[in-house]
């Protein structure tokens, strides 16, 4: 039997607002622990929640990039529930009255697009953090559990999806994709590590063709996409193997150790948490007016799945998709504009410039541009000392352009017979057939001129000098 | 000598202004009288200057001053925030006599639920204050602080109003910021004056009222106009024949009711019969469920983790059960149960989601009798104040205290109690209801029958 993967998210995005969801306390991180703190989101007696409006704008933003309808009339609800990083007890979150619904969002692949539908995207606050100690202030045999509020009442957005990914890689790059759109929309930046996304997968598979929904499970804590593209996969193929042994999967959640993707996870019993959830009585419905969700509409630029499929028609998807989904397609589009071969700028971008960790943004793209263009005329010890700079304010590339590759076989033979020289039984065992020996005479070229020479010019002599007999026969 | 029984705050305010008293005399007269009623859980002394003092219930949060709202769970709490109703009065120079006592947190028709034990009817020491806002009525009939600030969910300002022989506003709902103030079920609770007169509890309203920008469900409010006059011609007075013929009013309270309605037609009023049939049938169970529900929701933060009593535990979920079974007495566990029940999953259409369609009924039925009335009148309380412990065994008997005075509050619509005579020595509530906002209309009516009437709010023992 042939078993198709069905796939939900749930996600969850920090907004960087400047102030907390329903409190004037300073949003962000930092802070020495309770110091962001106030009556409100330490839930003292008789403190009320406002609703932080920039929050609501911001969701809706989100909501309309994900192609949602925006309610004319949103609820804030409570959900009930005693934990220690939860000071009322409730969270305020929304439930039947989400402000934004039944959206959708196109991932790109190679072939063709995905559209996943989004069933929701809604506002609500996020919990404090929970830090447990033992007398000697480690985790090992935590003896309490030390509350800090900081975190409390940051504003979150919730975005569920259909379970309409039916493959890991999909659903990693639906992520992928999500993220650039929130970080590009400026609403958070969308950290995994830092907690700023976070996602929670639902996974369960059905026999092809079927459309019932089996029991599911959730899979937890797995804080990057690689991490998640592979916990899918595995819990796909753990499912597929109980129903072929005759077993049932059981509904329970997998908590992954965050950034140990070979730690099997931990177990739970999904226990029925009746949340008792009821209207805020304290906030007022939200009806935001359509002006305002037409001038937020009127904010979203071209989104990164729409550049995507533009970039893919000069490059392959796969470029496109690394470009766009790592912020760095329109540097791209400034390089090829500069005049940069589109591909060599893709490959630079992708591959070094990335690994340089310079923003972007801070990029004089004429200046790279040039760079990229003779990347393959200057040596590659200067090439990368550049590229390290080409976020200095006053960055030129004349200095690096001017440090030509030596090509001059004249210059170069003199070295060439010297390391043919020093490696006799190398030179032997290339001339008996061992072909692969070759990069080993220009590897030590290089390295003899420091990088400086043209390496096409270099394995052009090698050759030559290694097999004179059959050039001249 | 200051007269604290009689002296009304607008005459407290003449007396300071003609300086013929100092500030420090006047408060020292309130705060140097035995508080034998056990109206106060805590007494302040005096902050200095020459305001009006006031006394404050329990459940309004006051910096630096214990509030408990007559509970264990939060029997050492000190508020860092002024609620905004504490704050307007100290901004206005009002000066803090002490916190009255409440019902536990405020639920209660009789202050016998508060953990610190009762307060008693200056009228008759053997007999409840009215609840929850016992403390407040009994401090400012007994001559313990010419006026107070009390809160009210269901009846809590209105009824001890009503047993105490004072008058007392539960002001629409909206008007006057909850912030601050500990929440019992937030979509009903609503602070308002209590007073010796229509003018000092008008005053007093002008004073807390108006919006908030930490109370997201206050609203902009006309200006009070400090009542005159002694005519009520032209003004149209309902008379729901529910609400003055349910059964279990006391017929002496009929009688004094009956009696204020009838002075009320002499002076011009144009009085005639109405009818709110599912709100006094459908007011209290309906109630019932929506309080008991928020309630439960709003009570789940006392957990022992951050503030109040805390009993330790091996872990959090035992420290938050052995805490709150130690911190709460019976009726807010009573109230959590029947709330967390019904909002329970399955049972929230059936009880929560009903119960909240009712009340929209209610609201329905009131602003159609508002088309042809100014303002409608019933008895406030059915009873006179009843002997402490009649009715501590019986939680249903108590809730019907509160027969008359739920459904405007389910409504969200402003009432005003003012005495209207005697029955068996005792004090009678007449209240007076009006739509959304008409609080001048209730003042200026109240005031008018005040005058007629001429009741003695002292209590007949001390005078």
């Amino acid at each position: 039997m042939t078993w198709q993967p069905v796939i939900g998210l749930e996600i969850h995005v920090q907004l960087k607002t400047e102030t907390k969801m329903f409190c004037r306390c300073r949003n962000g991180f930092g802070g020495d622990p309770n110091t962001q703190t106030c009556p409100v989101c330490l839930a003292f007696p008789g403190a009320l929640p406002v609703a932080n409006r920039r929050a609501i704008e911001e969701c809706i933003k989100l909501g309309l990039a994900l192609d949602c309808t925006i309610a004319e009339r949103a609820v804030f609800h409570r959900k009930n529930y005693f934990y220690p990083d939860l000071p009322k007890a409730y969270q305020i979150s929304q439930y039947d009255e989400p402000l934004c619904s039944n959206g959708k969002l196109a991932v790109p692949s190679a072939d063709g697009d995905v559209t996943i539908g989004i069933t929701r995207a809604h506002l609500e606050e996020d919990a404090a953090k929970n830090v447990h100690v033992a007398a000697s202030g480690r985790l090992h045999g935590a003896t309490a559990t030390l509350v800090d509020f900081n975190r409390g009442g940051t504003p979150l957005v919730e975005i569920v999806t259909e379970p309409d990914l039916h493959d890991a890689e999909t659903a990693k790059r639906f992520l992928q994709l999500l993220r650039q759109t929130v970080v590009e929309l400026d609403l958070s930046d969308a950290e995994l590590e830092k907690g700023s996304m976070r996602f929670d997968v639902n996974v369960s598979v059905r026999p092809a063709g079927s459309s019932e929904l089996r029991t599911r499970t959730e899979l937890k804590n797995m804080n990057s996409f690689n991490f998640a593209a592979k916990g899918i996969e595995r819990e796909i193929a753990r499912q597929i193997e109980i129903y072929e042994s005759g077993g049932e999967v059981q509904q329970e959640t997998l908590h992954f150790v965050p950034g140990d993707e070979e730690s099997p996870p931990s177990r739970s019993k999904e226990e029925a948490q009746d949340y008792r959830y009821f209207p805020e009585p304290d906030l007022v419905p939200v009806h935001p007016p359509a002006e305002l969700v037409e001038r937020l509409r009127a904010e979203i630029g071209e989104l990164p799945g729409a550049r995507i499929r533009r970039i893919a028609d000069t490059l392959s998807f796969y470029d496109a998709d690394v470009l766009v989904t790592g912020g760095l397609d329109r540097l791209w589009s400034a390089l090829v504009g500069a005049g940069a071969d589109p591909k060599e700028a893709a490959n630079v971008l992708a591959n070094q410039f990335v690994a340089t960790g310079i923003s972007p943004d801070a990029v004089n793209a004429p200046e790279l541009a040039r760079l990229v263009s003779a990347r393959a005329e200057i040596p590659r010890p200067t090439f990368d000392e550049a590229l390290a700079k080409v976020g200095d304010p006053n960055f030129s590339a004349d200095p690096y352009l001017e440090q030509r590759l030596v090509a001059d076989a004249g210059e170069l033979d003199p070295v060439i017979d010297r390391i043919i020289e020093a490696n006799p039984g190398q030179a032997e065992q290339f001339r008996s057939g061992k072909e692969g020996l070759l990069g080993f005479f220009v590897g030590q070229v290089m390295k003899e001129t420091g990088g400086q020479a043209d390496p096409r010019v270099v394995n052009e002599r090698v050759r030559a000098k290694l097999q004179p007999e059959s050039d001249s026969s | 000598m200051i007269d604290t029984l009689r002296l009304t705050a607008e005459g407290a305010k003449k007396l300071l202004d003609a300086r013929e008293v100092s500030g420090a005399e006047l408060f020292a007269a309130y705060r140097g009288r035995e508080d034998d009623l056990h109206a106060f859980l805590h007494r302040c002394d005096d902050p200095g200057g020459e305001g009006i003092p006031i006394a404050i219930k329990d459940v309004i949060g006051t910096k630096g001053v214990p509030t408990t709202a007559g509970s264990r769970i939060l029997e050492n709490y000190v508020p860092v925030y002024d609620a905004t109703v504490a704050a307007r009065c100290k901004a206005h120079g009002l000066r803090l006599l002490g916190k009255t006592n409440t019902d536990e947190f405020a639920m209660g028709s009789s202050t016998e639920n508060s953990a610190y034990g009762p307060s008693h009817n200056p009228w008759d020491p053997t007999r409840v204050p009215g609840g929850s806002g016992g403390g407040s009525a009994a401090a400012v009939s007994g001559g313990l602080a010419p006026w107070a600030l009390g809160s009210d969910t269901g009846g809590s300002i209105k009824q001890p109003s009503a047993l105490c022989g004072n008058v007392g506003l539960r002001p629409t709902y909206g008007t006057v910021s909850r912030y601050g103030v500990v929440a019992f079920a937030s979509s009903l609770d609503q602070v308002g004056p209590v007073a010796k007169n229509v003018r000092d509890c008008a005053f007093l309203y002008s004073v807390i009222a108006g919006s908030d920008e930490n109370d997201r469900t206050t609203v902009e409010v006309p200006a009070t106009e400090l009542p005159t006059g002694d005519s009520l011609r032209g003004v149209r007075i309902g008379v729901p024949k529910e609400m003055n013929e349910a059964e279990g009013i006391e017929p002496g309270v009929t009688a004094a009711v009956r009696a204020a309605v009838e002075l009320a037609e002499s002076l011009g009023g144009e009085v005639g019969e109405c009818s709110l049939p599912r709100s006094v049938e459908y007011g209290v169970a309906s109630y019932y469920l929506v309080a008991p529900a928020e309630a439960s929701s709003n009570l789940a933060r006392y957990d022992g983790a951050r503030y109040g009593l805390r009993v330790d535990g091996d872990d959090f979920r035992e420290m938050v059960m052995r805490t709150r079974d130690a911190g709460f007495g019976d009726e807010p566990k009573r109230r959590i149960m029947i709330g967390t029940y019904a909002l329970s999953s399955g049972y929230y259409e059936a009880y929560y989601g009903t119960a909240q369609k009712v009340r929209t009924v209610i609201k329905r039925e009131h602003e159609a009798v508002f088309a042809d009335f100014d303002l409608i009148v019933s008895p406030t309380s059915p009873t006179v104040a009843f002997e402490l412990g009649a009715k501590v065994d019986n939680p249903l008997a108590m809730y019907l205290n509160d027969l008359l005075t739920i459904p405007s509050c389910m409504a969200g619509l402003p009432g005003l109690n003012i005495p209207c005579g005697l029955s068996e020595g005792l004090p009678v509530g007449l209240q007076l209801i009006g739509p959304q906002f008409s609080e001048n209309t209730l003042f200026q009516t109240g005031h008018v029958l005040e005058q007629a009437l001429g009741f003695d709010v002292v209590p007949g023992r001390l005078r």
